[in-house]
Formats: structure tokens, sequence, C-alpha cells
């Protein structure tokens, strides 16, 4: 199925969603799996701040316990030592407040696109007509009016994506974590979906956390790029992403300072990768050399 | 889709027929020819299967079988027989009413085992203790623990089901994405809200599975509850024993046609069964066939 052209929409059209924007602090946060001699540290002492109105993107070497943070932040997982909390409020399950766009799709495989979507507000007991308009914007943002009625699997990759944000979307919540999002699309599939996803961020103003392994994906979304350490995983660097938005690809592509962001990041994770190469992990040989290989022209 | 996927229905039809017309023949041939594998046409074979040590007189004789032709002639003589259909509603009754009780009580108990861990705990190690005693292993038992002869044969027809549906429910329950859960729960669900909207329908395809192959086995366990039990002849003879009980009044009577009619009856009943559960399978869960 061929992606629809995603129209432009200057920020004076965008619609009323919520500008909620929340804070997200982790504070000496461990957590271990299993017990004895089995027990598998996979998150290790780590603090850090996900600030309120920034796009925040976590980046380490597979297998690192990103995913793991990701549970813990959206409350799907307790922590085993440290604290969590958004706004001051500590974490203690899953709530509207922090909406999670999974690696690959986890829409309702049983719904159309528009029951998707109102799953959230349906199952509060909202079934408001406020919710329905709303809805309807959504469908309109995401590209999917035409799609409505129809089941997941029958959507292209690039589309579930966008009904799974379109779906967290609608709850407003204070902050979206989005593990993974684009893993398994298409090259062009996946910069539209930057370019859509970065004018998403800069129409609402919301708090992000944008988890990925991959550096280009980081460079142009984030204000913020949270390097992880290898498993068990802390904060190892934080590198302020100082390029003007609106972003655009070609812009970014072409800027120098762009390019040394991303040659500093690089060089940060290239060393996480070699200590979890010489750990033995598949995975991260793999990423040592691909960007090797990337590294060498600039 | 190009153009051999969509000629590929028809293509595929025109195989079964091919094929069954050919099975047919060959049949035909062979009960009309009584030589094969025991006329004189066979004693090449015969000897030289005899010269590598085989008993000959072991081999079966397609000869002996009534002719598809003569089948057909006695099903048309049957076809205006009331007792003929009389077998067909009783055991269709005893399937559906056998298999309506299995889902009924199947479906909510393995929902049941599959959200508590507590009911699981429990139940789980009797129903797998259980589940390996084959539905016919109960006939006697059924017989002596139910005060009718009816009774005891829909009971037999429903364990048939029950344990294949308790079993796919508990497996599509247990299989659902977790993700699934945690997204709903981010997005507020309740806990009724997660069993109805997540639970139910993610079990719903399984469900779907359990129900058609349960229903196939609701109908070999029927005829063969029937012909153990004398078919409940006491409601009427040949008129009240249902398909099951018609082929072993067949066979005593030495009406081999009739015995392969009742055959081919049941494996018509089956079929019709298993397509329309499929087809409302398909009905209700509707994200599985729009690709």
């Amino acid at each position: 199925m061929a992606e629809p052209a995603l129209t432009s929409s200057p920020p004076t059209e965008a619609p009323p969603l919520g500008l909620a924007a929340g804070e997200l602090v982790a504070s000496g946060v461990s957590r271990s799996y299993g017990a004895g001699p089995e027990r598998k540290e996979v998150v290790r002492d780590c603090s850090f701040t996900i600030e309120r109105g920034k796009l925040s993107v976590m980046i380490g070497p597979s297998g690192c316990g990103k995913s793991t943070l990701v549970r813990l932040l959206a409350g799907f997982e307790r922590p085993t030592e440290g604290t969590l909390s958004l706004d001051g409020a500590p974490i203690t399950g899953p709530s509207r407040d922090r909406q999670v766009v999974f690696q690959e799709s986890a829409l309702f495989p049983w719904m159309t696109t528009y029951d998707n979507i109102v799953y959230g507000p349906r199952a509060r007991g909202d079934r408001g007509e406020a919710t329905r308009a709303l809805a309807e914007t959504l469908l309109e943002k995401v590209g999917l009016q035409d799609f409505r009625d129809k089941y997941p699997p029958q959507l292209s990759g690039g589309m579930q994506r966008r009904a799974e944000l379109a779906r967290a979307l609608i709850n407003d919540p204070k902050v979206m974590i989005l593990d993974e999002p684009f893993r398994g699309l298409d090259a062009l599939t996946k910069e539209l979906m930057w370019e859509y996803c970065a004018r998403l961020f800069e129409e609402s103003g919301r708090t992000n956390l944008f988890v990925t392994t991959d550096i280009d994906e980081a460079v142009f979304l984030a204000d913020r790029i949270l390097i992880m350490a290898n498993v068990p995983t802390r904060l190892r660097a934080v590198l302020e992403v100082d390029l003007p938005r609106p972003r655009r690809l070609a812009d970014v592509a072409a800027s120098d300072r762009a390019n040394d962001i991303k040659a500093e990041a690089l060089s940060l994770l290239h060393e996480e990768a070699m200590k979890s190469f010489a750990h033995g992990s598949r995975a991260a040989a793999d990423f040592v050399e691909a960007y090797a290989n990337r590294r060498g022209p600039r | 889709m190009n153009a051999t996927a969509k000629g590929a229905p028809a293509l595929s039809f025109a195989r079964g027929v091919v094929s069954i017309a050919v099975v047919l023949l060959l049949w035909e041939l062979g009960a009309r020819s009584k030589h094969w594998m025991a006329g004189d046409l066979s004693a090449p074979l015969r000897a030289t299967l005899g010269a590598l040590g085989f008993k000959t007189s072991y081999l079966p004789c397609v000869g002996a079988a009534p002719p598809p032709t003569g089948v057909l002639r006695s099903w048309a003589a049957i076809l205006t027989d009331v007792g003929y259909w009389q077998s067909w509603a009783k055991s269709f009754l005893r399937v559906s009413g056998g298999f309506t009780a299995a889902m009924v009580v199947g479906i909510p108990f393995g929902l049941l085992l599959a959200v508590n861990r507590t009911a699981f705990g429990v139940a789980f190690p009797l129903f797998e203790v259980l589940r390996p005693i084959p539905p016919l292993a109960w006939v006697p038992a059924s017989i002596i623990f139910w005060p009718t002869q009816e009774l005891s044969i829909s009971f037999v027809t429903f364990l048939g089901a029950f344990y294949t549906i308790v079993i796919n429910v508990v497996g599509g329950a247990k299989a659902i994405d977790v993700r699934y859960f945690q997204a709903a729960r981010s997005m507020g669900s309740s806990r009724w809200d997660l069993f109805r909207r997540i639970i139910l329908p993610g079990t719903l395809p399984s469900i779907v599975v359990g129900a058609v192959v349960g229903m196939g086995i609701t109908w070999e366990v029927v005829v063969a509850a029937e012909m153990i039990s004398g078919g409940g002849s006491q409601i009427g003879g040949t008129s009240g024993g249902g398909l099951g009980f018609f082929i072993w009044n067949s066979y005593v009577g030495g009406s081999y046609e009739q015995i392969v009619v009742g055959m081919i009856s049941i494996g018509i009943a089956g079929f019709v069964s298993s397509e329309l559960l499929r087809l409302l399978g398909r009905r209700v869960t509707p994200w599985l066939s729009q690709r």
C-alpha cells in the first residue's frame, strides 16, 4: 500500500490537543530479574531527567536495557531500587499521563482504526461529542480518514505507526514514550515518519521520550540525547542538540552542527558498543561494525 | 492479485471434482471386477507376495465391498424412508446438544482458568488427568450415571468437544500479546473493560478453532456412542437410533450398501456442521479475513 502524502499544516491550524507537558525523573533506579546465581541486573543506579516540553532521545546499544527503562517509566514494572516520578509524584503503575507507543504495532487487531483511536476515552466511559470530534481531527491529522474502518492488518507499516500515535495522543498524556517506534519500517517511510514526528512535537510542545538505536533518527528529532551505557545500563552522557526548529531533513542533513553532534554521539556510543562487544553480545558486534563503516567518509 | 491467483478457486474446485471422480471410478471398477487382490487377475501379485512370505489370505478383497452405483441405488431407495431421516435428526440433536453444552460450559471455564491463577491451580491438574480419557471410555460409566440413555449419549458427546474447547480457550487467552494489556491499562481500562475488549476478542479466533475441531470430534463420538449403546433403541428401533446405529443395524442386517450410505451421510453431516461453524467464525472475527 502506498503511503499517502503527509500534508503539512501550519501550527495555527493545529487541533485543540492539550498542551500538557510533564517532567520525568529517575533517581537511583535499579532493576534486576531472577534471583541467586540466575540474577541479571539490567539497570543499575540510573538517574536522569526527561525535561518538560522537550523531545529527549534515549540511545544505546541494542539490548542495553532501554526497553526495561521504558517499562519502568510507563509503570508496567516496578524498579528493584530507586524512584521514578512524574512532576514530583511517584510512578506506581500505568496511567493515561504516560502513553507508550510500542516497538512494532500494538494496535488491537480486532478493532478498526477508529475504534483503536477512541479506545482510551471509551475505557474511561467518555463517549462525548467533543471526544468524537477530537478523534476525527486526529484521524485527519494522521492522514487516515479513508482508513477509519479498516483493521490494523489492512494498514501499511507507516499507517499502523500513525494510528498508534493517534491512539496515544487522544489521551492527552503529559509524556509520550516512544520505544523504537519506527523499527522495521523501510528507509523512505522512516524518514517521512521522522518529519511527521518532529512536526507533531513542534506543534504540541509535549514532553517526549523517544528510544532508538539509530543515530540519524536521534540527531534529527532530539532536543537532548541521553546516551546510555551498556547493560546494566545507566546514563553515560547527555548531548544538547541545539539545531533550530522546525526541522527539515534536508536542513539537518546539510548542517555541520548536526554532523558534529553525530560524531560526538558516535564516539561515545562506540565505546559502549565496544564494551558490550567485549562481553560477547552479537547485536553489539553488528552495531560496532555498522558504525565503523559509517564513520569513515565523514 | 494476478491472473493465476484469480483462477485458483475454480482450478482447485476442478481438482477436487476430478479426485473424487477418480476414486469413485476405481472403487466401482474394483467392486465389480471381483479380482482386485482376490480374483484370478491378481494371481501373479499373490504369487509374488506369497514368495516373499506374506499370507495372501490376509489381503483385502475390494470385490467384497458394494460398488458406488449399488450404494447410490440403495441411498435413493431410503431417501423416502422416514426412519433414515429420523436417524439424521437424532444424531444432529445429540451433536448440537452436546456441542452447545460444551461451548456454554467450556468457554467460561477456559476463560476463568486463563485469567484466574487460583482457579487454574485448583482445576487445571484435575482437568489434565481427565482429558486423556477418551470420551468413549466414559460410555459404560455414563450409562450408569445418567438416568436415560439419551442423556448418557449427549454427555459423552459433550466430553468430546469440551476438552478441545477449553484447551483452545486457555491457550488463546494466554497467548494474547502482553503489550495489549499494557496499552489498555495505560489508557485507563478497568478489569472488566480488559476482559470485555481485550481478552474476549483476543481469544475469539482460538474459540472458533476449538469449536470447529470440537465439532469434528463430536461427530466421531456420537456415532461410536450410538453403536455401543445400541443407539437408544428403546426409543423406536432403527428410526430412533441415529446414524451410528443406522450403520450398525445395516451391518447386522447384512445390507452392506446401507453401511456405506450411513458412512457417507456422517461425512456430509460433519462437513456441513464444520462449514457452518467456519462461516459463523468468519463473521465474528472479521479482522482475520480482511487483509
